[in-house]
């Protein structure tokens, strides 16, 4: 009994302690470079001298990508979740859902490889971009998120009572305006879910940005031209051996706590939409 | 579903209708279609250089005689350490949560830290990896510290889908067990697992796949680029298919790229493997009991 509950507890210590070590460490990196330079500042040099440590451009980087990702994989997810929940007969829906599973197991490093060596010489013909670009990244964590707004969505439309539907149909509605103007409205807090943690999945996504999005800290808001994401900075930079307590080694956790943090606001609002939801229609 | 009789409606509203079914299977298709277009390159690209020697070899500075055997090695060791170290904490997690919990604030915590756990980026987990495992602990950059991050970022996969499957188990089997005087644990050991262990193995081996693909918290830890002898003990250094893919694909040389492509498909064909097993496993068991 007390290991069943000591076990349950791990998760808990888990978070406590990744935000212990964030936290802690970060606070060292700020011994040596300012909150105000870090918060506001554009220019993340950390190999130049003197050292610049703004995190302004890895913010961009992130959320470009993860905002222009979500533009691509918010409309597929949910219609695809609207077709499976409203329209699809059971045939095809066995065929669809196994594939959505299956697109949410294939591993991150596979969409990088082809992030680099597919959609980028595509984007180098059609648009004469460089190599390395965000749109190479955006594109493909588009592509990414679409299963997991997928399920989410579409376990938020199935939730929403047969009755609301049938009221709608009573009254005349067409299939399509009883699904837009009755379903998704009353399955609106779901899906909303899914769209938070589909972003939330896109921003913490690693291996794209590294190989695909060109480790350059601007503040371009380009798509064709290259950035860096907080990921892809940590990533990056932890390839090399940092000395333990270096301004570089500590740069990791400071970075890593503004993505710890962004991520763990997000999730929290997403859960508590879904806990309402859920209140809703039991 | 019985068909709407749109006959007296509208004739604008019924093509407003058919239009956005039509748009909607279109969408879906198009999920449909890039699994099948991602699935497809891969074996193209890929296919032709999963030869012997890529498969038998060591890394090597001659792309020709490059292979990723270490690599899969690791691979395959770091699933087994992961799973060594969640799977006994995961499973007792679920049993407290769904058969002993009381519902009060200190459930309430564990449950919102599971959900939060879960949601954390992998890298995070990379970094924590990196202080607390390797440094801290001073594991090294270890099998051991890889498999323990790993572990933990699979740990709340693995709680959520075993509970679900104790939760499969219906009411009415604890309920004629604790008539007849079993104790709380009795009931969980003798009725409850009994049934839930399916659900909870598919699960388990979800959890595995997730494990053996990610590659961000492994470079974190400290995987090496070249391994040149086979990783025996725990504390060996470590490389792994998804590390091996990444070197190979920032590589200047060309044919590196291909066997980049190589790494991908076989990391791909093990990772869907273990899917299509749990997939297989959920069907098989979703026959045989029919509460």
């Amino acid at each position: 009994m007390l290991f069943l509950f000591l076990s349950a507890s791990v998760a808990a210590v888990a978070t406590v302690g990744i935000f212990l070590t964030l936290v802690l460490n970060g606070l060292d990196f700020f011994r040596e470079v300012s909150i105000w330079e870090f918060l506001f500042g554009t220019t993340w040099a950390p190999d130049f001298f003197p050292r610049q440590f703004g995190s302004v451009p890895l913010l961009k980087g992130t959320f470009l990508i993860g905002i222009g990702a979500s533009l691509i994989g918010v409309p597929i997810g949910i219609g695809t979740a609207i077709y499976l929940s409203e329209f699809a007969h059971d045939r095809v829906r066995r065929v669809v859902k196994p594939a959505i599973e299956l697109l949410a197991g294939i591993p991150s490093i596979i969409f990088g490889i082809v992030a680099i060596f597919v959609i980028s010489p595509l984007l180098q013909d059609w648009f004469g971009a460089p190599v390395f670009n965000a749109a190479n990244a955006t594109i493909m964590l588009g592509v990414m998120v679409i299963p997991i707004i997928t399920t989410l969505a579409e376990d938020a439309l199935r939730a929403v009572p047969r009755e609301i539907r049938e009221g709608s149909y009573a009254l005349g509605a067409t299939k399509w305006e009883t699904t837009w103007r009755s379903v998704v409205p009353s399955a609106s807090s779901g899906i909303t879910a899914a769209t938070l943690l589909g972003f939330s999945r896109a921003i913490g996504e690693t291996m794209v940005v590294t190989l695909a999005a060109g480790l350059v800290p601007t503040m371009s808001l380009s798509f064709l031209e290259p950035t860096q994401t907080i990921t892809a900075f940590i990533a990056n930079r932890a390839a090399g051996d940092l000395p333990t307590g270096s301004v570089e080694y500590l740069s990791i956790f400071a970075v890593g706590t503004v993505l710890f943090l962004i991520t763990f606001v997000i999730n929290v609002i997403a859960q508590y939409v879904l806990a309402r939801q859920r209140r809703r229609f039991g | 579903m019985s068909r709407l009789d749109l006959s007296g409606i509208d004739p604008r509203r019924k093509r407003t209708d058919r239009l956005a079914r039509a748009a909607l299977a279109g969408v879906a298709f198009l999920s449909v279609a890039l699994l099948v277009a991602l699935v497809g390159t891969l074996v193209v690209k890929g296919a032709p250089h999963v030869t012997k020697t890529f498969l038998t070899s060591y890394p090597s500075r001659f792309p020709s005689r490059a292979g990723a055997l270490p690599a899969i090695v690791g691979t395959l060791l770091l699933g087994a350490v992961s799973m060594a170290a969640a799977l006994p904490i995961g499973i007792a997690a679920a049993i407290y949560l769904q058969e002993f919990a009381r519902a009060n604030r200190v459930t309430t915590l564990l449950r919102a830290s599971i959900g939060n756990l879960a949601g954390v980026p992998s890298v995070v987990f990379g970094i924590l990896g990196l202080a607390l495992f390797v440094r801290a602990l001073m594991l090294g950059k270890s099998i051991l510290a890889a498999g323990l991050t790993l572990g933990l970022l699979t740990l709340p996969i693995i709680i959520v889908v075993c509970e679900e499957a104790l939760k499969t188990v219906p009411r009415s089997m604890r309920e004629a067990a604790f008539a007849l005087g079993a104790s709380r644990w009795q009931v969980v050991r003798h009725h409850v697992l009994p049934y839930a262990l399916p659900g909870m193995l598919t699960g388990s081996i979800l959890a595995l796949s997730r494990s053996m693909g990610e590659t961000a918290p492994l470079i974190l830890i400290g995987a090496a680029v070249y391994i040149g002898y086979m990783p025996g003990g725990l504390m060996d250094s470590f490389t792994a298919l998804p590390i091996q893919a990444y070197y190979w694909a920032q590589d200047a040389r060309t044919a590196f790229h291909d066997l980049a492509w190589a790494a991908v498909l076989v990391l791909l064909v093990l990772v869907a493997l273990g899917n299509l097993t749990a997939i297989l496993l959920r069907d098989r068991y979703q026959r045989r009991y029919k509460w």
